[in-house]
C-alpha cells in the first residue's frame, strides 16, 4: 500500500519553494550558473555610465583630484597635519583612492534592496548577483583612479624621487580584493537592516564618514596620538590603506599581523554579510 | 511515474498591513521570544482571511490560506478571482519574487514569469543589449541567446531598432520585445500574467497564436492569469478559482467559469454596502425592473429592462457621469451606456441629494441568455469612482423567450445578442 506513495515522495524536483530556508542554506550553485548575468550587469553599469553623460568617466578623474586638493589645503595648509615627509598629493591620493573604493562598495551595496526593488519585485534571480556586480563594477572606477594616482606617482618617483616603492607593491591586487570583499560585506550587512529599520539609512552617510576619520586616510599612522591608536588599529580598513601607502611610497607602518587581522575581519562580515543578505532576500519584498 | 510538474501543499502567506515602523522591532523580539519557546507565531493567529469588504480588526492577514493543488505536464491552467483573491501573491510566490508562510510548492523544470518583465530594461542599452540582459536576468545562458537572438527580435518585429537604445522605443515596442524575450526562454513552466492586454491588436493575435501553439503540442505547462473571461476560455481547459485567499474552485473552464460568475449571484437588487460611498455621491440602490416597476430577474424578449438607480449626490460637479456595462454570461463586455450618451438637451442631469434615475435597456435586442449588469460612475476624462472591473456594483438578469414574432424563429439563435432587424425590398 505504501510503495506507491514513497515513490511519489521521492520524484526529483527540480525546485522546492519552502518558508523561510535555515541560515545555512546558500544556492551557490544557483549563483554560480547566473555568472552571465552577472557579466552583463557590470556592462550595463559601464555602458550607462559612459552613455548617460560626457562627464561620467571624467567626473571620475575629477573628484579625487578636487577632493585631495581639498585636503592639502585644509589638513596640511591650514590644520597642518603631517604626512611623514610625503608629498602631499600623493600621500592623500592614495588614501582617497583606496578609501572611494571600499566606500563606494559599502554604500551602493547596503541600498542594492532599495534601488533594485522593481526588479526584485518582478522576477527571480540569485540576489547575491546584485552585491556581486557591484562590487566588480566598481573595480572599473577604481582602475581609472588607481591610473590617476599612477601618473602622479610616478611624477614624483621620476622628477623628484621622493618617492620609495617597495615590493610590498605585488600586494596592491590582494588589498583591492579585501577592500571589495569588506564592503560588500558590510554593505550586505546593512542592506539587510535598512530593509527592515528604515532609519539606519540616515545614518550610514554620518558612520562612513566617521568611519573615514578612524582611518588613516588623512593623516600617518606615526601621527596617531598613542592613546586612540588602538581604535585605528581596531579598524580593519587601516592597515588595508596603511600597507598601500607604504608600499608605494616607502614611508608608514606595515605589519603582517595587522593584515592577516583584517584578512580575517573581512572574511567573517563577508560570511556574516551573506548570511543575513541571504536570509532577507527572501521576503523583503513584504516590507519594502 | 506521475506527470505532475507544479505541486502545491497547503501553501499559506501571512501579509502585515499598515506602516512598518515603530513597534517593529518589539514585535520582532516577542515573536524571537515564542519561537525560543516552541510557540506558535505569536501574530499569525490574529490573522483573518483576505475580505477587503470587511476591514480587518488586525493587521495581519492571509493573503493566501491552505492551498493544495496539483498540475499536470502539458496542461494549460487558468486563475481567476475578484481583485485582491490572492491571484497575484500566488504568482508571485511560483515566481519565488516572495516566499510563503506555510507550506511549499514543488516544480519540475524550469519555470519562465511573464510579469511586466520589461522593467528589467535598462533605457541607455540598445535593444540587442537588453535582451541579453533581460534573458540571463530571467535564468539564460548567453549561447542560447546567441542561438535564438534572430527568432526574439523576428517576434518582437523590432529588426530595425535592435541596435537603438530602447529608450527611443515606443511603449508598444518595448512591451513587445520584453514579452519576446521571456517566450523564447527555454522553460517547461510560463506563467502568464494579464500580458495579453498589452500591445496592438496585431501582436495581441501573435502571442495568442504562440499560446495556442504552446497549447495544442503539450510541450509547456502555462498558467494564466486574466481578468480577460474569454481569453481564459478559449486557452485554458482547466481552471482554478480563487476566492479571499483560498482555492474555491479548481476544474474544468467551464464549470469554474460558471461558478465564479455566480457565486455572487444575487436578487434583482444589490445590496447596498458603504463601500462604494465616495466623496460625490452615496449608491443608495441599484435594481432591475420591469416596466410597471416590480423588481425582476427574468424577463423575455419583449420587455424593456430597467436598470433603477438610487443615489445621494453630495457634491454636484458637472463633470459627474453615471452609467453601466453589461457582460454576457461568460463575462465578455458587450456594452457600456451612461447618462450623458445623447445631446446635451437629453441628458439626465443629476440633482443634489436624493436622485432617482433608470436606463431601459430595450426589448428585442440581447438573445435569450444570461447576462449581468454593473453600474459605474467616473468623472469625464479624470478619473473613475466606481470602475466597471469586476468590484463593481452587480446585478444579474436572465432572458428567456419571446425573441421575435416570427414563426421561422422561435427557439435561440446563436449570438451574445438578438435585435430585430428590418428587411425592406427596395424595388
Amino acid at each position: 500500500m505504501n510503495a506507491p506513495d514513497i515513490d511519489i515522495e521521492q520524484q526529483q524536483w527540480d525546485l522546492v519553494i519552502k518558508p523561510k530556508t535555515g541560515l545555512f542554506e546558500i544556492n551557490f550553485k544557483d549563483v554560480w550558473s547566473y555568472r552571465d548575468l552577472l557579466v552583463l550587469l557590470v556592462r550595463r553599469d559601464f555602458v550607462a555610465m559612459y552613455k548617460q553623460t560626457i562627464l561620467g568617466p571624467i567626473w571620475f578623474v575629477l573628484q579625487p583630484i578636487l577632493t585631495t586638493l581639498t585636503y592639502i589645503l585644509v589638513f596640511t595648509g591650514i590644520a597642518k597635519i603631517g604626512t611623514d615627509d610625503v608629498p602631499p598629493l600623493v600621500f592623500y591620493m592614495a588614501g582617497i583612492t583606496m578609501w572611494n573604493y571600499y566606500s563606494e562598495c559599502l554604500t551602493r551595496t547596503s541600498t542594492v534592496f532599495k534601488d533594485n526593488s522593481n526588479i526584485f519585485g518582478k522576477v527571480y534571480f540569485p540576489r547575491l548577483i546584485m552585491p556581486l556586480s557591484i562590487v566588480v563594477s566598481n573595480l572599473v572606477k577604481l582602475g581609472i583612479q588607481f591610473g590617476l594616482f599612477l601618473v602622479f606617482w610616478a611624477y614624483y618617483l621620476i622628477a623628484k624621487g621622493n618617492v620609495h616603492p617597495n615590493l610590498y607593491m605585488l600586494l596592491t591586487p590582494y588589498l583591492v580584493i579585501l577592500l571589495g570583499l569588506l564592503g560588500l560585506g558590510c554593505g550586505m550587512v546593512i542592506s539587510a537592516l535598512t530593509t527592515k529599520y528604515r532609519d539606519l539609512a540616515l545614518l550610514l552617510t554620518f558612520a562612513i564618514q566617521l568611519l573615514m576619520y578612524a582611518t588613516p586616510v588623512i593623516y600617518p599612522m606615526s601621527g596617531v596620538n598613542p592613546k586612540y591608536r588602538w581604535i585605528v588599529l581596531a579598524n580593519p580598513m587601516s592597515s588595508i590603506v596603511e600597507t598601500f601607502r607604504y608600499a608605494f611610497v616607502g614611508k608608514g607602518t606595515f605589519s603582517w599581523g595587522l593584515l592577516a587581522y583584517s584578512t580575517v575581519f573581512t572574511l567573517v562580515v563577508l560570511i556574516g554579510g551573506t548570511l543575513i543578505f541571504n536570509k532577507v532576500e527572501k521576503n523583503f519584498m513584504d516590507t519594502v | 511515474m506521475s506527470d505532475t510538474v507544479i505541486k502545491v501543499e497547503h501553501l499559506s502567506k501571512l501579509y502585515r498591513l499598515g506602516e512598518v515602523g515603530t513597534g517593529t522591532i518589539s514585535h520582532d523580539l516577542n515573536r524571537w521570544f515564542a519561537r525560543i519557546r516552541g510557540k506558535e507565531d505569536p501574530f499569525s493567529k490574529l490573522g483573518e482571511s483576505n475580505d477587503r469588504t470587511k476591514k480587518g480588526s488586525s493587521e495581519y492577514v492571509w493573503a493566501l490560506q491552505d492551498i493544495n493543488f496539483e498540475i499536470k505536464r502539458g496542461s494549460v491552467v487558468g486563475i481567476i478571482g475578484r481583485n485582491g483573491a490572492g491571484k497575484s501573491t500566488l504568482l508571485k510566490i511560483l515566481s519565488r519574487t516572495t516566499a510563503p508562510t506555510k507550506g511549499n510548492i514543488k516544480i519540475k523544470g524550469r519555470v519562465a514569469s511573464l510579469l511586466e518583465v520589461g522593467t528589467v530594461f535598462h533605457p541607455e542599452l540598445t535593444g540587442r543589449e537588453n535582451i541579453y540582459l533581460n534573458g540571463t536576468i530571467l535564468g539564460m545562458r548567453r549561447k542560447e541567446i546567441d542561438r535564438k537572438l534572430d527568432e526574439i527580435v523576428d517576434f518582437a518585429g523590432v529588426e530595425r531598432y535592435v541596435d537603438t537604445p530602447v529608450k527611443r522605443y515606443s511603449s508598444g515596442m518595448y512591451v513587445r520585445l520584453a514579452f519576446a524575450v521571456a517566450a523564447h526562454l527555454e522553460s517547461e513552466i510560463m506563467i502568464v500574467d494579464e500580458v495579453l492586454a498589452v500591445g496592438d491588436l496585431e501582436f495581441q493575435k501573435k502571442c495568442f497564436g504562440y499560446m495556442n501553439k504552446i497549447n495544442e503540442s503539450h510541450a509547456k505547462t502555462l498558467l494564466i492569469v486574466s481578468h480577460q473571461l474569454n481569453v481564459i476560455k478559449s486557452l485554458c481547459k482547466e481552471s482554478i478559482l480563487m476566492a479571499n485567499g483560498t482555492l474555491q474552485k479548481f476544474d474544468t473552464t467551464d464549470k469554474v467559469l460558471t461558478e465564479y460568475l455566480y457565486t455572487n449571484k444575487s436578487s434583482s437588487s444589490w445590496v447596498r454596502t458603504e463601500k462604494y460611498d465616495n466623496k460625490y455621491f452615496d449608491l443608495m440602490e441599484l435594481e432591475l425592473q420591469n416596466e410597471d416597476g416590480e423588481p425582476t430577474t427574468i424577463f423575455t424578449g419583449m420587455d424593456n429592462i430597467v436598470l433603477s438607480v438610487e443615489l445621494n449626490v453630495k457634491q454636484l460637479v458637472p463633470e459627474l457621469i453615471v452609467g453601466f456595462a453589461i457582460y454576457a454570461e461568460d463575462g465578455t463586455l458587450i456594452f457600456w451606456a451612461t447618462n450623458k450618451d445623447e445631446k446635451v438637451e437629453n441628458w439626465a442631469e443629476l440633482s443634489s441629494g436624493k436622485c432617482r434615475l433608470k436606463f431601459v435597456i430595450p426589448s428585442r435586442f440581447l438573445n435569450e441568455s444570461s447576462y449581468f449588469i454593473e453600474f459605474f460612475a467616473a468623472i469625464h476624462y479624470r478619473e473613475w469612482i466606481i470602475n466597471p472591473d469586476g468590484t463593481a456594483p452587480r446585478v444579474d438578469f436572465e432572458i428567456k423567450g419571446d425573441l421575435s414574432d416570427s414563426p421561422n424563429w422561435q427557439a435561440k439563435r446563436p449570438g451574445i445578442m438578438a435585435p430585430l432587424i428590418k428587411s425592406t425590398i427596395i424595388n
